[in-house]
């Protein structure tokens, strides 16, 4: 009770200096807010087209049906697979008609069927990285009888590397902010101390622990930390509606995002608050 | 209770500001430590309530030893040792009362013990009418009162004085020396730094540790009989 009172009674002291340390977390974090919203929303619209992509393996001329057979059951217990579809030459040439229909002549005059026959996989959830599609590609050119594998993963991997851009700068700007936050909150912390290195100096000579005298302050830290969650979250969610009304319809945050964010925030005043407090009860106690 | 084994604690690569001092303050015995400004007396103190630590030699004080001592075991040191200080050094926005039960509420004592204990306090120093007055409306003497019973809040074994009563006239001296030869007589050891020679003079039976320049030049237990007048007129 007397730690929260006298933590309140810290950020009434240097009002100025508590609102600076409270907007620079807050800063730091809407900058991560707006990348992680970014990085979510392309998360989802990854997600609904990689359920539609396949590979495909084509087969060599000549390969048999059973050996095809044999083939899937195999492919089909590669983990990353969740169901593999034998495409005959004959239906190979069937589908092709029937979607290419400008063409339809052309595919019914052949006297030889020119397509190969083969096999189309679809991919589990949580399999379809590039790395996943990588991998298996690669085990499928290891069959002898396969000609050649196609995926249509070149532009998912463009997306996927904007996202790492999107996190990279996530990460490099909202980082630079969080060191300037740690920096304000550590100054506020420690003007907190100095206005009451009497009592402390007090509470060192009658024998309060280092945990007892140091409470206030990372509470003080602690609440900085999550008003500046707060309002990292609160520019977000405007910058979301903007968004959402005048340009393009995206998804908000999910909730764990949000937490999670709070609790960051709420853990970097605290770290802070606890490295100024350290070092200056250490100072006092020397003097 | 103290004892200071070839005690030695530099600042800087100069002089010392104690060297090589032995000594050994019992349970229950009350010692002034005496000697010029500079001579090393707040140093040893400080020692004794391990705020510094020995560059050479060993502290003890009840089971602590400065060469073992832990960090975290301080606090429980600090209980055991009050320590009171010339300038008094109680928070001014604070009453009488609420200096001392800030002691015991920083060290954890349970919110229903703190008043009745504070009271008690109070009545042991004189001051129990003077229990919500703050420190500007209380005399030197009446503040020096509430520091020491700030100190005896923890039920300390031993209670450091740094020149408690360097502040205060010659009447409040009288009052407050007398608090601590009571305390002294409830079974605390006392010692007390003083360059009050007069002071040193008038109470022969007290045993005197003196010293020079950091070192301990005098010590009337450890040299037989007291000769408070010889020492007490190089003071």
């Amino acid at each position: 009770m007397r730690s929260v009172r006298e933590a309140a009674q810290g950020i009434r002291r240097a009002p100025l200096l508590s609102g600076l340390s409270i907007t620079a977390i807050g800063l730091s974090l809407f900058i991560v807010g707006l990348f992680a919203l970014t990085a979510h929303n392309i998360d989802e619209a990854l997600a609904g087209v990689e359920s539609r992509v396949e590979v495909v393996a084509f087969l060599r001329e000549g390969t048999g049906e059973e050996l095809a057979g044999i083939a899937r059951a195999e492919i089909e217990g590669f983990p990353e697979v969740a169901e593999v579809r034998y495409v005959s030459k004959v239906e190979a040439l069937y589908e092709a008609s029937r979607e290419l229909t400008e063409f339809s002549d052309v595919f019914s005059d052949l006297e030889v069927n020119p397509l190969p026959a083969s096999l189309e996989l679809a991919f589990r959830d949580g399999y379809r990285t590039p790395e996943d599609v990588e991998r298996v590609a690669e085990r499928l050119r290891g069959y002898d009888f396969v000609e050649e594998v196609r995926y249509g993963r070149e532009w998912v991997d463009r997306v996927f590397a904007l996202r790492r851009v999107a996190a990279g700068g996530a990460l490099v700007l909202g980082g630079a902010f969080a060191l300037g936050a740690i920096l304000l909150i550590g100054i506020a912390v420690r003007m907190a101390i100095l206005a009451r290195s009497r009592e402390i100096a007090i509470m060192q000579t009658v024998g309060a622990t280092d945990a007892y005298i140091r409470r206030p302050f990372l509470i003080e830290g602690l609440v900085t930390g999550i008003a500046g969650g707060l309002l990292a979250l609160g520019l977000t969610r405007l910058a979301y509606e903007i968004v959402t009304r005048s340009l393009l319809a995206m998804s908000w945050l999910p909730d764990i995002w949000i937490v999670g964010g709070i609790l960051f925030a709420a853990l970097l005043g605290m770290a802070a608050a606890s490295r100024a407090v350290r070092r200056e009860i250490r100072r006092i106690q020397a003097g | 209770m103290i004892l200071f084994r070839e005690v030695t604690r530099a600042f800087d690569r100069s002089t010392p500001a104690v060297r090589d001092v032995s000594f050994h303050v019992r349970k229950g015995e009350f010692a002034f430590l005496s000697g010029p400004s500079g001579a090393g007396k707040t140093t040893i103190l400080k020692l004794a309530h391990m705020q510094l630590m020995p560059t050479r030699g060993e502290v003890r004080v009840s089971r602590y030893s400065s060469a073992r001592i832990r960090r975290r075991e301080l606090p429980e040191l600090r209980r055991r040792v009050g320590f009171v200080f010339q300038d008094f050094r109680l928070l001014e926005g604070l009453t009488a009362a609420e200096n001392i039960a800030f002691a015991l509420e920083c060290t954890g004592t349970p919110r229903a013990k703190i008043e009745p204990r504070v009271g008690r306090l109070l009545g042991q120093v004189g001051l129990a009418a003077r229990a919500r007055s703050f420190p500007r409306e209380l005399s030197g003497g009446e503040q020096q009162r509430v520091a020491i019973a700030r100190a005896l809040a923890t039920e300390p074994l031993v209670l450091l004085a740094d020149e408690p009563t360097g502040n205060l006239d010659e009447r409040a001296t009288a009052g407050v020396f007398e608090l601590f030869r009571r305390i002294n007589a409830s079974g605390t050891s006392v010692m007390m730094a003083t360059h009050d020679a007069e002071l040193i003079r008038r109470h022969p039976d007290i045993r005197v540790i003196e010293l020079e320049e950091g070192a301990l030049v005098f010590d009337s237990r450890e040299d037989g009989a007291a000769e408070p007048g010889a020492h007490g007129d190089r003071l």
